[in-house]
C-alpha cells in the first residue's frame, strides 16, 4: 500500500520536475502517468502494492473531483453571462467530434476487412 | 452563537465530513435514479455543497482548507491511469493504427471545434482555455486548465456537462452512420465523453467499455501534450 502510493507520488514528482525544467505547460501528473506506463512496460507486470493503491484511487476518482467542482461557485458571474453560448459550444463540438471519429473508424475498419480478404488474413 | 459558528466553520475537518457525506448521498440518489448521467454523483455533490456553502455564508477558500486534502489526491490518481492503460496494451498494439488515428483526430477535432465555436461567441482567451479540454477526463482537464491558465473549476463543470451530452449524442451518431461494432461504439464514447461515456459504453458490453476506457486515457494524455502546440496555431 505504502509502496504503491510512493510509486505514484514519485512518478508525479518526476513529472512535475520534468515540466518545470523543460518549461512546458503540460501537467506534471500526466507526464508522471507516461513515466509509470513506461516503467510498467519495462517491468512487465503491475506490482501488487501499486495495483491495490492505484485501483483504489481510481475507484474514488469521482469523489476526488468534487472539491475542484465546487469551485464553480466562484464563476457564477461568468456562467450567467455565457451559459447559453457555453452549452451550444459543448453540444456542437461534441457532436462534430463523435461524428468524425465514428466515421473515421468505420472507414478504417472497412478498409481493414477488405485488406484481410485480399491478403487472406495475414494479421489476426 | 455566530462566533461559535465562525470557529466551527474554520475546522478543515468539517468540510471533509460535509464532502464525504454529500458524496455518499449523491451516489445513493444516482443509484436510485438508474445511474443517469444527468444526476451524476459529482454534479449532484457539487450542487448540494455549493448550496450548503451559500446557505452558511462560507467562501470557497474556507471550504478548500478541508477540500484541498481530497483535491491533492487527484495528481496520483492521474498517474494511476497508467495501470488500466498498461493492462490494455495488447489491444493497443494489435489495433495501433486505427486507435492512434481515432484518438489523435478525435482529440484535435474536440479541442479545435470547441475553441473555434468559442471564438465565434467572443469568449475571452481564459474562457477558451477553459473549454478546450472539455472532452478530456476531468482529472486531466483540471490539470490542463490549471497549467495553461484557464479556470480549472469551470473546466471540471463543463467536462461533466459534455459527458452527459455525449451519452445522448452517441446513439444518434451510431444510427446515422449505421455503427454496430461494439469496439467502435465504445471508442467513440471514450474520445468524446471521457469517463461518463465509458460508463455508458459498458451498457453495450465489456468490449465497448474496455475500448471506451482506452480511448479516454489515450485521448486525455494526447490532449495534454497537444494543446500547448494547438493554441498558437489557432492564434492564442
Amino acid at each position: 500500500m505504502v509502496q504503491g502510493f510512493l510509486i505514484l507520488l514519485a512518478c508525479q514528482l518526476c513529472g512535475e520536475l520534468t515540466v518545470t525544467l523543460l518549461n512546458v505547460p503540460v501537467p506534471g501528473s500526466v507526464v508522471g502517468m507516461v513515466l509509470l506506463l513506461i516503467g510498467l512496460m519495462i517491468r512487465g507486470e503491475v506490482p501488487d502494492g501499486l495495483r491495490t493503491t492505484g485501483e483504489g484511487l481510481l475507484r474514488l476518482l469521482p469523489l476526488l473531483l468534487v472539491p475542484a467542482g465546487v469551485g464553480l461557485m466562484t464563476h457564477f458571474a461568468l456562467l450567467s453571462e455565457y451559459w447559453g453560448e457555453l452549452i451550444i459550444s459543448l453540444f456542437v463540438s461534441t457532436l462534430i467530434t463523435m461524428f468524425t471519429v465514428a466515421l473515421l473508424l468505420k472507414l478504417l475498419s472497412k478498409e481493414k476487412v477488405a485488406v484481410e480478404h485480399e491478403g487472406g488474413g495475414v494479421d489476426d | 452563537m455566530t462566533d461559535l459558528w465562525g470557529h466551527f466553520q474554520a475546522f478543515p475537518v468539517l468540510w471533509l465530513v460535509v464532502t464525504l457525506l454529500v458524496f455518499l448521498f449523491a451516489s445513493w440518489v444516482n443509484a436510485k435514479a438508474g445511474k443517469t448521467p444527468f444526476l451524476h454523483p459529482v454534479l449532484v455533490s457539487l450542487t448540494l455543497i455549493i448550496v450548503v456553502l451559500k446557505f452558511t455564508e462560507t467562501d470557497y477558500p474556507t471550504y478548500m482548507q478541508g477540500g484541498q486534502y481530497i483535491h491533492l489526491l487527484l495528481g496520483p490518481a492521474v498517474v494511476a491511469l497508467a495501470i488500466p492503460l498498461y493492462e490494455n496494451l495488447a489491444t493497443v498494439k494489435r489495433l495501433l493504427f486505427p486507435l492512434l488515428v481515432g484518438c489523435v483526430v478525435g482529440a484535435i477535432v474536440a479541442a479545435a471545434s470547441a475553441i473555434m465555436i468559442g471564438v465565434l461567441f467572443g469568449f475571452s482567451d481564459q474562457l477558451l482555455l477553459t473549454i478546450a479540454p472539455k472532452s478530456v477526463t476531468s482529472p486531466i482537464a483540471i490539470a490542463v486548465a490549471e497549467k495553461m491558465g484557464g479556470y480549472p473549476s469551470l473546466s471540471a463543470g463543463l467536462v461533466l456537462i459534455t459527458g452527459a451530452m455525449g451519452c445522448l449524442i452517441a446513439p444518434f451518431v451510431y444510427r446515422v452512420l449505421g455503427i454496430k461494432d461494439e469496439s467502435v461504439r465504445g471508442f467513440v464514447l471514450g474520445v468524446g465523453a471521457h469517463a461518463m461515456g465509458t460508463a455508458f459504453a459498458f451498457e453495450y458490453g465489456m468490449v465497448a467499455g474496455a475500448f471506451g476506457g482506452l480511448a479516454m486515457s489515450m485521448t486525455g494524455t494526447f490532449t495534454a501534450f497537444m494543446l500547448p502546440l494547438l493554441m498558437p496555431i489557432l492564434g492564442l
